[in-house]
This record gives C-alpha cells, structure tokens and sequence, in this order.
C-alpha cells in the first residue's frame, strides 16, 4: 500500500505525485489550489501557507479515485444505524465502542477485540447478506465468532448495524443485559452462542450440511483465534468440513500472534500455518487482516472456491489501533481513566 | 423372558422415525455396525454423517444442524460421547437449548469384556446435571424403541442412554411410553423398588421372590431420570413409606440420588440406594457375573427390601 498517501500527507509531495500521475504540471496544480479550497478538497493551515495544505476527506476520496481507480474500502458508504457512513469512520467509531464498554463493564478483552474489528466490519458492512431489521431472516449468511472473547468488537458493529440501540453497549457484562460477556443467543444479530474455545467450527458444519441440504446459498463465517488453534476439536472439524468438501464455509483466523499468557510461538508453535491447513485440504488464503482492502479480496475470491473449504489467514495485531495497546499489554483488562483519553486521541 | 437387544430395537426404530421425520439426521462417531446406527445409513444415506472418531465435532455439528431447523441424533458410545465431549453438550446444545438428541449406547457395565475404560456409570449424573436436558434410561428394547419416537417428536434437547447386550423383555408389544411419567409394573404397599434400565427386571424379580417370603413390593419403572416422576413419587413414598432405588450407574447422582433429592424434599420415607459403589467397572467374559460382582442383583435389592421394611417396623 506504500504508493496511498495517507490524509495528513504534505501538499508537496502529494501534488508532486498527482503531476506525475496524471501528466500534468505542478505549477498548474498550484494554481488551482485555490479553486480545489473554494471546492472543499483541500484545506489551509492557520498560516494559509499552501505547502502545509492537507486534503479533506473528500478530497482524499476523490484523489484516490483518481489515483487507484476506485476508493479504498474504507470510504464506501455502508448503511448504519444513523444513515449511510463511510467505512473508515465505522471502523474508528467501532474502536471508541470498544473501549468506551470494556471501560465501563471493568472487564473483557480489548487486544483481542481490536485486531478482529477490520474482518468482521469487512464481513458485516460489505461481505454477508443480512438485514438488521429481521436477524433471523432465514437466507441470511451467518457468523460464528468462535473466539468469543472479542465479543465487544462484535456488540460495537452489531449496534452500527443496527441491530440494537447504541445506549445497549454500555451495559456489557451487566446483570439482565442482552450482552453477555460472550456471545450469546439472547443478543440481536447473534448466530451461535461461544466463549468456549474450539467448538464454533464443529457448528459451522453442522451449519454448512444444513445449507447444502436445503439447496441454500447462505455462506457460513467463523473467526478462529489462533491461540484457539491449540484445542484439538477445531483439528477434527478441519478433517470434517475438507472430508464433506463443505465449499460453503470460510473460516478465518484472527492471527495476531498472541495467547493468553505470550506469543504463539512460544505457548505451542502453530508455523508452518498455512502448510497445516493446506495439508489438512482447504484452500488456503492470506490477508492482511486489519486492512479492509485485503480483506475483502481475499473474502471475494473465497466465495469462489469450489470442493473444499475455504481458510483466510488475516494477520494482524493485537491491540490494533492504540499504539500502546498493540502487542499482548492489554489482553484482558479494561483500560484506566488515563490511559482511556491517550487511546481516544490516538483513535479520533 | 425373553432376551431382545436395545440397540437393535433402536436401529430399526430410527428407520421407521426416519421415513415420517424427513428432517431427522443421524450424526455418528464411526460406531454405527455397534450402535446398529448402520440401519439408519443404509435407508437414509444422505441423512447419515459418520464424522469419524470425533465425539467433540460430531456434538457441534448436530447443534449447528438443530440451529438450522434440523433434527439431530448424535450416536456414539456412553463413555466417549458424554464423558469426552460433556462440555460441548452443556455450551452448545443444552445451553443454547437445541433440539439435539443425544443418543448413547453401551452404558454402565454393559461393555462387560472392555473393562473401566468403556464402562460409563457416571453419565446420568453428569447429563442430569445440565439446565434444558432431558434424561431417559429405558427398561428394555421395547421401552427403548418407544423411547426414541418421544425423543425425537419432543423438541429438546435430550440423553438417551442404552446399554449394549440383549436383555430382558418386561413390555411384550408397546409399553405406552410417556415422557416424565413412571410406569407403574408391579403394585404393593411394604416398599417401593424405583428402577430403571436393566435393573427393571431384576426389581421384578426380586419383588416376585419377596411376595413369597410375606412381603408386598411395589415396582416403578422410572424410566425418565430428568424430568423426574415426582407425582409418582410422592404418591408411592405416601403409600408404601419406603423407597428402594436400583441402577446400573454409580450411587452417587444418578436415578438414587434424584430420588433422594426430592424425597428429602416431599416426604422424607427411608432410602435405600442399589447400584455401583464408588468404583470403576472392570473386565469379564459374563455380563451377569459383573453385575453381580458389583452388587447389581436380585439379592442385593432383596436384601435392601428387607432391611428398609424391618427398619421400619
């Protein structure tokens, strides 16, 4: 992703590359600046100088068109509960939810949750059919969140979605609320209950010969943990689901690196992964799992897999989005008062 | 009497189930030439899933095919369908209150040659144990086979348990099964032996021999463990003062353990429990010969008959 400017890239180099890319020259770009501030694309600073410009976020859709072809998925426009958004801001929203809960319920795992929000914003937003209005719609595609302790991730997109009132999520872990502090059946939008480990795949067959059963189309999601990977269930159902040639299943490990007490590597060493699952007869994929872009190429071209199963490894990190919560600090704890603002600043 | 396997009657009830419930599916752990299970595959070969050795996944499949408006029968045997995968049972089948039905044969002592590792006597405890369950021990293959259309028709999750050899007949064409609901086999007013599986017949027997020697024993079958009978419970505590339980299961917490529970509760009459003590089951070439090495017998309900009639007095 190394030729995407980011939104604060100086104007300089920005316009620089614009030039090179369309085949213009710089100085005409300069001189329409001001024609692209009176249309909103691009801002001043408070000194007015034009090198320390900065596109608006707009104009940063716009400039990646130009550039990429088409937006980046962060700024489609996906249905909320409070009307279409771009994708991006979901995401950081999602973050702030995550926190906000966890803080308040003073306990769940944030790590955890974090470096899943990008997969299931993928799947949620743009990948699975479903209607919030009717969560039990009998055509819907269906998600397992198999490492149910990222269920705060979960909560924050299902309330984005709209599937239940915003003011919900506050109430996590709260005695005679809909959100347990593991996913739940007594939740909106809510496939299958977990929090055990290592069971969600075993049910996404049984979700999977259901489908092929009834001629349905549904496709079936489950998010594995990679600490999860240590339970030997989810070894037979990746037996299972390549034996019954289950094509309708897309499983995708959150591979952030860490378990509960260290890295992976350390606790009980997963690599070669991708071998593993490859000798074990799915297809395998991998992603960059808190990049929505990659995501959802991957997630495509998985829905074309026929005769086996489908795996995505998505790596990712732990803690994704607050810099100090990145790696393994913050697995399960919920975050003091201070180092609440910190996240919040880095998040807005 | 006559000796009929339950398993048998099993298979070829799940055949006739099959035909009229087309959404029933056999879930088996690579067992089914023993759990006759193999009926089920040759009539229904798309409706019959060997997933294998692996009693975890089999247990999560059937609840994702019950989520999915399907009717799911997990088979396997006692010892490794309930012990191994027990947890998988509570989180994803009782607890979601699915419509699973889980379907284990060769409990308590009826694998006699296999030894301890496959002689389950803590199962009933253990499924009884979990909210949403329901659990049923039948008498023999004629209860077994009625048994099995009431599971299947019930809608919740529920824990068949059978055992392995042919055993005797006590119900000769139907028996009328009702979920919940004790059968009354024997009348009398001295005590009450509440049995269930195949300590049934030998509660029979031991009531037939004591009717000889003066003493007037009533007999329950207590097939269903979970809801229990407690209206006839209640009744027979108030009628005949005295209660004799007898199962093929450990004392502690199975059909002598509910019962005690809620007699202490209703109408504390004595208690007298019949089963294994706290032990593990071990290897023998006679199956009878091993239960009555561990006090499963004639003698020993006879012998607890006996003892709680002349506490009494």
């Amino acid at each position: 992703m190394s030729n995407v400017p980011n939104a604060s890239m100086p104007i300089n180099s920005l316009l620089n590359e614009m030039s090179e890319r369309l085949g213009i020259p710089v100085d005409r770009l300069i001189r329409s600046a001001d024609s692209l501030k009176a249309r909103k694309l691009i801002e001043y600073d408070e000194r007015g100088e034009l090198r320390s410009v900065k596109l608006t976020g707009i104009g940063e859709i716009l400039y990646r068109i130009v550039i990429e072809g088409e937006p980046l998925p962060e700024f489609w426009m996906v249905p909320t509960r409070s009307g279409l958004k771009p994708l991006g801001a979901v995401v950081k929203e999602v973050r702030k939810n995550i926190l906000r809960m966890v803080a308040e319920a003073g306990s769940g795992h944030v790590g955890a949750s974090f470096s899943t929000v990008e997969i299931l914003c993928a799947l949620y937003f743009l990948k699975m059919k479903k209607d919030p209005g009717n969560p039990n719609w009998s055509e819907r595609d269906l998600l397992i969140l198999s490492k149910g302790h990222a269920a705060p991730a979960l909560y924050a997109i299902l309330s984005e979605a709209g599937y239940f009132p915003e003011s919900e999520l506050l109430r996590l872990r709260e005695l005679g609320s809909i959100l347990q502090g593991h996913p739940d059946l007594r939740t909106p939008g809510i496939d299958f209950v977990s929090g055990s480990l290592g069971q969600g795949l075993s049910v996404a067959i049984g979700f999977a010969l259901a489908a092929k059963m009834d001629g349905s189309r549904r496709r079936i999601y489950v998010i594995l943990g990679d600490g999860e990977l240590n339970e030997g269930q989810i070894w037979e159902a990746a037996l299972t689901a390549s034996h019954l040639k289950l094509d309708n299943i897309t499983a995708i490990i959150d591979r952030n690196q860490y378990q509960f007490s260290g890295e992976t590597e350390k606790v009980k060493a997963l690599e070669p992964l991708e071998d593993k699952w490859i000798a074990f007869g799915w297809e395998v994929f991998e992603a960059e799992g808190n990049n929505l872009k990659s995501l959802v190429r991957v997630l495509d071209l998985s829905s074309f897999v026929r005769g086996k199963p489908s795996l995505v490894i998505a790596k990712t990190t732990k803690g994704k989005g607050v810099s100090f919560m990145e790696g393994n600090s913050f697995t399960n704890k919920a975050p003091s008062v201070a180092e609440l603002s910190r996240a919040f600043e880095e998040l807005t | 009497m006559e000796n009929l396997s339950q398993v048998e009657e099993l298979g070829k009830a799940l055949v006739k189930l099959g035909e009229f419930h087309k959404d029933l599916i056999v879930i088996d752990t690579d067992v089914s030439p023993s759990t006759k299970t193999i009926y089920f595959a040759e009539s229904f070969p798309d409706r019959f899933i060997n997933v294998g050795i692996s009693e975890q996944d089999a247990v999560g499949i059937a609840a994702g095919l019950a989520a999915s408006g399907k009717t799911p029968i997990v088979s396997g045997f006692s010892m490794f369908l309930i012990g191994r995968a027990w947890e998988q049972i509570a989180n994803s089948v009782a607890r979601t209150n699915l419509n699973v039905k889980i379907v284990a044969t060769h409990s308590g002592l009826s694998p006699y040659a296999d030894g301890g590792s496959h002689q389950m006597l803590w199962d009933i405890a253990l499924m009884r144990l979990l909210p949403n369950m329901k659990v049923i021990a039948p008498a023999d293959a004629v209860e077994a086979s009625e048994a099995a259309k009431a599971v299947v028709e019930c809608r919740a999750p529920c824990y068949l348990r059978l055992g392995r050899s042919p055993t005797p007949v006590i119900y000769k064409d139907c028996c009328n099964f009702q979920l919940g609901r004790a059968q009354l086999l024997r009348d009398g007013s001295d005590a009450t032996i509440v049995a269930n599986g195949i300590m049934v017949s030998l509660a029979l027997e031991a009531a037939e021999t004591l009717s000889l020697e003066g003493f007037d024993v009533r007999v329950l079958d207590m097939h269903t463990v979970k809801p229990l009978d407690i209206q006839s419970l209640e009744k027979t505590a108030f009628e005949t003062g005295a209660i004799v339980t007898a199962e093929e299961h450990s004392i502690l917490g199975g059909l002598g353990g509910a019962v005690s529970e809620a007699i202490a509760e209703i109408n504390p009459v004595p208690v007298k429990k019949i089963g294994v003590a706290d032990l593990f089951g071990e290897s023998s070439r006679s199956y009878p010969k091993l239960l009555e090495k561990f006090g499963l017998s004639t003698k020993s309900i006879m012998d607890a008959v006996k003892t709680i009639v002349r506490g009494r007095k």
